[in-house]
Formats: structure tokens, C-alpha cells, sequence
């Protein structure tokens, strides 16, 4: 494969990365670290949280650098006082959205959401919160999935389909009434698809799908994702 | 201000399980140095019937679940210089508001609470007030100046603000927040 070198700026700092990279690995690469919700090493990218929106010169529209290919003299910008402001304010819909009440989640101190939120400085939602009502599901036999906790990133659809390769999980749904759905919308436990891997718990950045009993610390591990493509490239 | 004389300030409990008050408590022998600096005007901690006039500080812990609450905390706000709410049930609603998401949510916690457990002759009391259909936090009902979250929140943390607010500084809560 003949991959052509790119030169861009981020941050000021001249940059040299393989055509088709995005910003955030290019941005990675040396050492910038982008603040990331959605997005899993491993995984698409998939854009959906705007948590990783950064600034290119030239144009006043912001982008998602998970998913944006970096092209030759882009000068990006990840941190500044607009982007700061826009993730806070990123941050602050998704914890009105639905009802993420962390006193009482099993994710509480091993959450994304709630540690970017700290990052951030959030001490309050200043939107009036939501408080949703929908089922929880926990007809399988270890997993659990509470709506009610969850911020659509899809991580869970996407290690599904993408690593276990059965695409059990799904969305239903637009906007405000998306929801996170096991094969036809069925209860868990008739979704026969399911293989029981767990990798849709080890991968959820809050507390919406979690394995019953078990101590979330020993459930969660993002970086699954990451660890399975390595080894098949071996593999292969 | 007179450098000598104390500064006016008062604790609230509305809606919340003590917790706050407990961690305000845990500020341990920095209590000491507190009471030196300051007159406690109103407080779960002192006998006050009426909530005082010219209050300088006020910190607030709990959601607002019932009228009473919602009218005292208007009374707080107009007698207030700085309003802080004090732990998540006041930030954010916490535990008060998960029956939030119940339809009918006021009927069915009173319902939940004194008509299920009941043996013989359940009934729900109408001396109390009336409970919201919501429970809230602060700053959906009057202005809050600044917020301590945490559940409870770190003594640390309490005690970081209310001496920041009694130099006459405002507190960041950059590096200090914990959400939730």
C-alpha cells in the first residue's frame, strides 16, 4: 500500500501522519489528548457525543476529530476557551437528558461521563433535567441494561457488531426516544443472537449496561475493543 | 466590616438525609477556627424557630420536595447575601428525585410510604404539606450562587468554600469538583 505523508499543524505543532488518520490519532500521536466520550480505540468512530469537537483554521464550523480525516496544511485547535464552553455545555445535555443520579449507579467514581464531567469543572446542570421512565431490562441471566443511565454512544452496538459480530444490539428510534434494543426489540432474554460475550458491559462508558453482582471495576475494560483488533491482525 | 464582628450565617436540612450536615461536622478541629469567625443564626444544629433576617451566608442541603420548602427557600433567598447549595439532593436532586420519573409521582411515594406498609387503617396525613409533583433542585426554584456536589460532599471541600467565602473570595471549582 502506498500511503501518502500529510503535513498539518495541531496545537502549533508541526505534525507528519499517513493520509486517511483523523485528527484525534494524529493529535494522539504527539502526545494531545482530546477528550473523547463516544469514541473507543478498536471501534468505527462513530462522531456522535461532540465531546471531541475542535477548531480548523479557515472555517468557522466545528469538527469532530474522531472523524474527521486530517488533510495536508490544516491548522487545528483542540483546547480554547469556545471548545471548553461547548464540551461543558456537551457534557451538561447528556447528564439532563435522562435520569443520572450517580449516588445510586453502580458506575458512581467509575464513570466516563462523570469523570469528564469533573474535568470540566461541572458542579451543576444548569438545563432543567429530564427524568426519563424507561423499562430497565434484566431478563438475561447476568446483564443488565438501564436506559435510564444511558448517553447513545453506541460504543455497545458497535462492539457487537463489529467484534463479536452478531449485532444483537441496535438502536430504536430518533433523537430524544432513541433507545438501545436487543434484536427485534425483544425482552434480553429472548434475543437469541446474544452470546452472553459481556463485551457490550466492558466497553458502556456509564452505568447503563452492567453484569449483576459483579463489581463494576472487574467489568469494565474499554480497552477490550483495542486488544481484540491487535491480536487478530496477529492472527491474520 | 468591622474585622471584629462575626459573620452571620445559617444551615438549612429540606429534603436530604443529613449526610451534608454530618460532612459540614467532619470539618473536625477547622470547626474551632469556624466558630471563631462566625455567628451560626440558623441551623438543624441551633434551636431558631424563624429564619433570620441579614444572614450573610447560607448553606442549603436537600432538594425541595414539598410547598413549605419551596416558600421557605424564597424567604432564605430574600434574607441571603451568598446562597450555596450544599451536596447533590440541592445540585442536582439526587436521591429525593429518583420518584420523579413515577407518573403521579407525589400520590404514589405518599401512597408507597403510608398506605403499603399499613396494617389496619391506612391513611395518607393532610397536616403536612403538600408535596411537589417534582422533587427539585435549588436552582430550578431561586438563584443559587454556588454549589458543593458530592454525596455526601468532602469535608475538605465545604470547608474550602466557606473559607474562601468568608475572606470576601470567590471559590473556583476548577480542580475541586466532584460530580455525583
Amino acid at each position: 500500500m502506498n500511503l501518502h505523508t500529510l503535513k498539518l499543524k495541531i496545537d502549533g505543532i508541526d505534525v507528519e501522519c499517513t493520509e486517511g488518520s483523523t485528527i484525534l490519532t494524529a493529535a494522539k500521536a504527539i502526545g494531545i489528548n482530546i477528550p473523547t466520550l463516544c469514541y473507543l480505540d478498536g471501534l468505527t468512530p462513530y462522531g456522535g457525543c461532540r465531546l471531541c469537537i475542535v477548531e480548523v483554521s479557515g472555517t468557522s464550523k466545528l469538527f469532530p476529530a474522531c472523524a474527521t480525516p486530517v488533510a495536508s496544511g490544516m491548522e487545528v485547535t483542540t483546547q480554547s476557551p469556545k471548545l471548553y464552553e461547548y464540551r461543558k455545555m456537551v457534557l451538561e445535555t447528556l447528564l439532563a437528558e435522562r435520569t443520572h443520579i450517580c449516588a445510586v449507579c453502580v458506575a458512581n467514581d467509575h464513570c466516563e461521563l462523570q469523570a469528564l464531567a469533573n474535568q470540566h469543572g461541572i458542579d451543576h446542570v444548569s438545563y432543567e433535567r429530564n427524568w426519563s421512565t424507561n423499562k430497565i431490562d434484566s431478563t438475561h441471566d447476568s446483564l443488565v441494561i438501564d436506559p435510564n443511565r444511558c448517553i447513545l454512544c453506541t460504543r455497545c452496538i458497535r462492539v457487537c457488531d463489529e467484534l463479536e459480530g452478531v449485532h444483537t444490539l441496535d438502536l430504536k428510534f430518533r433523537g430524544k426516544n432513541a433507545d438501545v434494543i436487543m434484536d427485534q426489540d425483544e425482552p434480553w432474554v429472548k434475543a437469541c443472537s446474544c452470546t452472553s460475550c459481556r463485551k457490550c458491559a466492558k466497553v458502556c462508558p456509564v452505568g447503563a449496561i452492567y453484569v449483576e453482582g459483579e463489581n463494576i471495576e472487574t467489568t469494565k475494560i474499554p480497552d477490550v475493543a483495542a486488544f481484540i483488533v491487535e491480536r487478530r491482525k496477529r492472527l491474520k | 466590616m468591622n474585622p471584629n464582628q462575626k459573620i452571620r450565617v445559617a444551615t438549612v436540612w429540606l429534603s436530604g438525609c443529613s449526610g451534608c450536615h454530618m460532612s459540614f461536622l467532619d470539618q473536625d478541629e477547622r470547626l474551632i477556627d469556624l466558630a471563631k469567625k462566625i455567628t451560626l443564626v440558623y441551623s438543624p444544629f441551633a434551636d431558631v424557630k424563624e429564619f433570620p433576617k441579614d444572614v450573610a451566608i447560607t448553606l442549603i442541603e436537600g432538594a425541595v420536595a414539598n410547598e413549605e420548602q419551596k416558600e421557605l427557600l424564597k424567604t432564605i433567598r430574600s434574607r441571603t447575601a451568598i446562597l450555596v447549595s450544599l451536596g447533590d439532593c440541592a445540585v442536582t436532586g439526587n436521591v429525593v428525585a429518583l420518584r420523579n420519573g413515577l407518573p403521579h409521582t407525589d400520590q404514589a411515594v405518599l401512597e408507597r410510604a403510608y398506605k403499603d406498609p399499613a396494617v389496619l387503617n391506612a391513611q395518607i396525613p393532610d397536616q403536612v404539606p403538600k408535596l411537589l409533583t417534582h422533587a427539585r433542585p435549588l436552582h430550578e426554584i431561586i438563584k443559587v450562587d454556588h454549589y458543593i456536589p458530592g454525596c455526601p460532599p468532602n469535608a475538605d471541600l465545604i470547608n474550602y468554600i466557606l473559607t474562601e467565602l468568608l475572606a470576601g473570595r470567590t471559590p473556583t471549582m476548577e480542580g475541586h469538583s466532584k460530580y455525583g
